[in-house]
């Protein structure tokens, strides 16, 4: 067993971890931060994508235990300080980027992570940033514009609308 | 998966003390070793996390020009730094998706010789030298067949060395699923001659295609490879793709790396 500590979400997290426990079992089930999603458990969904000091990582395939001393962010660390939905997420609402919404976590941290490191991306560098994000509900074009809108860009009606 | 304890040192020395352990095993980024691990197909007693040697990370010029990476570089940090060496940097770029990139990382890659992977065609057709803690392995005799590599138990990548080609591409044809290459060819022009080494296809792992590099050498364009092929006997075959259309591809990407090398 190790002792962990890190900051999610702004806040200090500590606890007792096996050598295997994985960073999304540890969010989902020390920390009952459950907005993490694990969707297939084997690297390919994106569900469980969190920010591992400030880059993209699915929490699904990296170890409680290697995030000992980092900065976390989840879903959960995403809406503005008054509670209310952050630029993102409110894009997600506003062009019907989710149906089920078992993808949306991920898929708002992955965009938070694209929108950090390229404000303005183009529509192709969004899809190509989603490449590791899989959603079998929405065929992926609202959530594109979701993430042009939130990034202030028009959105663009779409060729294979 | 089955539990192990967990280290995580913070030099070269202590890791190679630690993985001296019966059954410990070196973690890079995990995104190959965890999947593993879940599917209990290997049972280590310690993971000795790499992640944490500072002197394992980062990419730097070497006093010969070569492009030096860190055997704990993620593919994120070469795509960002490798700007003296464009084809790397590319290749890097275009692993996996962006979350795959920021953990994964080129030791883990190429020790895992994974037959469909990128950094082993870059790699071998770039001649570079695999450093580990005890020695320096030329890349031509690393590479021993699909996941064989020349790496001892317990042994550890510390740094690649790539020497910088006049022109080079990596020409890659994804198998969308799960995002490696169907067929990779990268190609690499040296003063001395060209080199082509081909991932994805063939069930011995990354190789050079001897015949493509000679044509090359002599005249560097796509024309050159008209007419040349390779046999499909040893090649890969499965839902994705036959043995005789792999062998198709690897004409065809060495065609289209030719014509992109710059
Ligand atoms: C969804 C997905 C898509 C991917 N797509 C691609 C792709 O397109 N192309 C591609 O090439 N790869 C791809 N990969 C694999 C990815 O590049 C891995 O990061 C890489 O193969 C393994 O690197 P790692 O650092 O994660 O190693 P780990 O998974 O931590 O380790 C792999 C093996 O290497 C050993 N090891 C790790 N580091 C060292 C070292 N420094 N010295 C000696 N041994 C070491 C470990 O003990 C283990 O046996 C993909 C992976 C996923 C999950
Ligand atoms: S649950 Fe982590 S990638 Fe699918
Ligand atoms: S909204 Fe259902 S999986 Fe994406």
């Amino acid at each position: 067993m190790t002792q962990v500590t890190m900051t999610v979400n702004g806040k200090a997290a500590s606890g007792t971890v096996e050598g295997r426990t994985l960073l999304s079992g540890f969010l989902r089930e020390e920390l009952g931060l459950t907005g993490t999603h694990v969707g297939c458990d084997t690297s390919q969904c994106g569900a469980c994508v969190v920010h591992v000091d400030g880059a993209a990582v699915k929490a699904c395939t990296m170890l409680a235990a290697e995030a000992d001393g980092a900065e976390v962010t989840t879903i959960e660390g995403m809406a503005n300080a008054d509670g209310s939905l952050n630029v993102i997420q409110q894009a997600f609402q506003d062009h019907h980027g989710l149906q089920c919404g078992f993808c949306t976590p991920g898929m708002v941290m992955s965009a938070a992570a694209l929108l950090k490191d390229n404000p303005k991306p183009s529509e192709q560098e969004v899809r190509d940033y989603l490449e590791g994000n899989i959603c079998r509900c929405t065929g992926y074009h609202n959530i594109v514009k979701a993430i042009l809108a939130a990034s202030g860009q028009d959105v663009p009606a779409m060729a294979a609308e | 998966m089955y539990n192990f304890g967990f280290e995580k040192p913070g030099t070269v020395a202590d890791a190679v003390a630690a993985l001296g352990a019966e059954d410990a095993q070196a973690l890079g980024g995990g995104q190959t070793l965890i999947p593993t691990l879940k599917q209990r197909l290997a049972s280590p007693t310690t993971l000795v996390s790499l992640t944490g040697i500072a002197e394992m990370r980062g990419v730097c010029t070497g006093d010969d020009g070569a492009l030096c990476v860190g055997g704990a570089t993620t593919h994120a940090t070469v795509a960002a730094e490798a700007g003296a060496y464009p084809a790397l940097a590319a290749t890097a770029a275009h692993i996996g998706d962006p979350a795959v990139r920021n953990r994964g990382t080129i030791g883990g890659s190429l020790a895992n010789n994974d037959p469909s992977a990128c950094y082993p065609a870059a790699a071998l057709a770039s001649g570079a030298t695999i450093v580990t803690n005890t020695r320096e392995i030329a890349a031509d005799d690393y590479f021993q067949g699909m996941f064989t590599t020349a790496l001892d138990e317990g042994e550890i990548i510390t740094e690649v060395r790539f020497p910088v080609p006049e022109a080079a591409h990596y020409e890659k044809f994804v198998q969308p699923a799960s995002r490696f290459a169907l067929v990779g060819v990268f190609v690499a022009k040296y003063a001395d001659g060209v080199r082509v080494a081909i991932t994805g296809a063939s069930n011995d792992g990354v190789f050079r295609w001897s015949e493509a590099e000679a044509a090359l050498s002599s005249n560097f364009s796509a024309d050159a490879l008209d007419g040349l092929s390779l046999p499909s006997d040893d090649m890969i075959s499965d839902l994705h793709g036959t043995a005789a259309y792999r062998a198709h591809l690897c004409g065809v990407m060495t065609k289209r790396a030719v014509a992109q090398a710059s």
